[in-house]
């Protein structure tokens, strides 16, 4: 917002999306940490998710707003989900859900957003960045399959070996 | 290319009219016709003949009767996700009408990563019928909840897989410009019939439709709701207004997917092209902007006539069947078709 508001084309529309939404997700995180119920708190996670997909159609990446609703909402939540309601699903509170040292936890977030923070700054600055430039979906592939075709391979090779390893720990014959 | 300039709020609340009529039209006659009279038919009896000729009014009879029933919820059950699950589906719907083109000019959305985003917006349903099985607290809602989330996970790969043929066949995740694609090709240099996809993909058309039809949870895909063994699954709790919801939705995502199927494999809202000697999307005539729905609308009746041809035939699978039958033939299957499209892409 910051940035925005020192460049001399300001979008008020979506500086107020920007932050209503991040409002949004704000609460919503908190509540990922706070609720007394694992599955209230795994919704409140897909809330979390929702906002930054919705945060990204308005940065005009609307093929990264897709992946992350496709990746986070339709399979890795889901899937969490699942895996919660097969296991220990309760309706209700539950009391045993802080682990004891749960305090270790801020230092370690702390030191998260400050090392975020320093990158990101260190990186930018105070670079202002083009008003946001549409980039087409074929535009996003080409970049992938030409100069970034390694990383990908070696991403996927990764991903390869995930499932490769899940499959032989579920595997028990 | 409209002929009055409408002002912004105004073309938004067009556009949000036209998705509720796409929405609840396609789900009002898919009822009627074919729940209420083509399945009564098939089994020697009459269906609904009181309410209106030939039973035309019950659908709204159906609906003041849901509407005025007691809202009940379970003692135990978790009260705001319990209300919110029949509305995470439904959104679900509404979101995904939302990139199918109806006509040159008449289409809510045109969206690049069209069929990406389908795709995307027709997981969300999961999360909806998950929710539900869960906060009903009662194990039959929780099985089905389960059951129907591992269901539309093991089935939404293979319909992924069964439309990437499309895709790399139309070069584009464009819906409107594979409908254009459709309507403008030619086969072997013959365009009297453009190039419906469902000749070269028609191994992807049968998959996708397979795979829709176990995303519905219909038979013979409906071990989720299984009324004689789970009493309905993840809808035992519902009743008024909530089920009326669960029930609106699942006819209105069978017609949205219908109209979806005809978009990528059936030619679209489109004709083909050289019939009229237009050669691209600006040589269309404006008329199409009204016929392009109601060829859509005939498309997509003779698709849920399958799908309902399908349902009301079929025993149900068991459980291990329906698992393996997704893993073991469907997703194979596409892959292969994939692979073959690629090659024949490339060499052609």
């Amino acid at each position: 917002m910051l940035a925005a508001a020192a460049s001399t084309d300001i979008n008020v529309a979506e500086n107020i999306g920007f932050g209503i939404i991040a409002a949004l997700m704000i609460v919503a995180a908190i509540n990922v940490v706070r609720s007394s119920n694992v599955v209230h708190a795994a919704l409140s996670l897909v809330a979390v998710m929702a906002g930054a997909a919705a945060q990204y159609l308005l940065l005009a990446a609307e093929f990264v707003a897709v992946t992350q609703v496709l990746v986070y909402i339709g399979a890795v939540m889901i899937l969490f989900l699942f895996g919660v309601m097969l296991t220990r699903a309760r309706v209700g509170r539950e009391t045993d859900l802080n682990n004891k040292s749960w305090a270790l936890g801020i230092p370690v977030a702390l030191l998260m957003l400050g090392s975020m923070v320093y990158v990101l700054l260190k990186a930018f600055g105070t670079d202002h960045l083009d008003p946001v430039a549409q980039v087409s979906t074929a535009e996003l592939s080409d970049s992938i399959f030409k100069p970034f075709l390694l990383p990908f391979w070696a991403l996927s090779f990764v991903l390869l070996a995930a499932v490769i390893g899940a499959i032989v720990l579920a595997r028990k014959d | 290319m409209f002929a009055v300039d409408l002002p912004y709020w105004a073309q938004s609340l067009l556009r949000v009219l036209g998705g509720t009529v796409a929405v609840l039209l396609p789900a009002g006659t898919i009822v009627y016709l074919f729940l209420f009279k083509m399945m009564s038919f098939m089994q020697s009896r009459l269906g609904p003949m009181e309410a209106g000729p030939y039973g035309s009014m019950q659908l709204f009879a159906e609906v003041g009767k849901w509407l005025q029933k007691e809202d009940i919820q379970p003692a135990k059950a978790d009260k705001r996700i319990f209300k919110m699950a029949p509305l995470i589906v439904l959104v679900s719907t509404f979101l995904l009408v939302a990139v199918v083109p109806f006509g040159p000019d008449a289409y809510f959305t045109n969206f690049d990563a069209g069929v990406f985003y389908m795709l995307a917006v027709s997981s969300i349903s999961t999360l909806g019928i998950l929710i539900a099985g869960w906060s009903s607290a009662n194990k039959y809602s929780l099985l089905g909840g389960l059951r129907a989330a591992g269901q539309l996970i093991a089935y939404e790969l293979p319909m992924v897989l069964a439309v990437l043929g499309v895709v790399i066949q139309a070069e584009t995740m464009n819906m409107q410009t594979i409908v254009l694609r459709q309507n403008a090709g030619a086969m072997f240099g013959w365009n009297g019939l453009g190039n419906p996809y469902i000749l070269t993909q028609f191994v992807g058309f049968v998959i996708f439709m397979i795979a829709v039809q176990a995303e519905l949870t219909q038979a013979p895909f409906d071990m989720p709701i299984a009324e004689s063994e789970l009493v309905s699954g993840y809808m035992t709790e519902y009743s008024g207004f909530r089920f009326l919801i669960f029930f609106i939705a699942e006819f209105a995502t069978a017609g949205v997917f219908a109209l979806i199927a005809s978009v990528l494999f059936l030619g679209g809202w489109g004709v083909p092209f050289s019939w009229f000697g237009w050669h691209g999307v600006n040589d269309v005539a404006n008329w199409m902007n009204i016929a392009g729905p109601l060829i859509m609308f005939t498309k997509m009746m003779v698709l849920t006539f399958l799908m309902m041809w399908v349902r009301f035939s079929y025993p149900r699978f068991r459980e291990d069947q329906l698992q393996r039958f997704a893993w073991k033939v469907l997703i194979p299957v596409a892959l292969l078709n994939i692979m073959v499209t690629a090659v024949l892409k490339v060499v052609f």
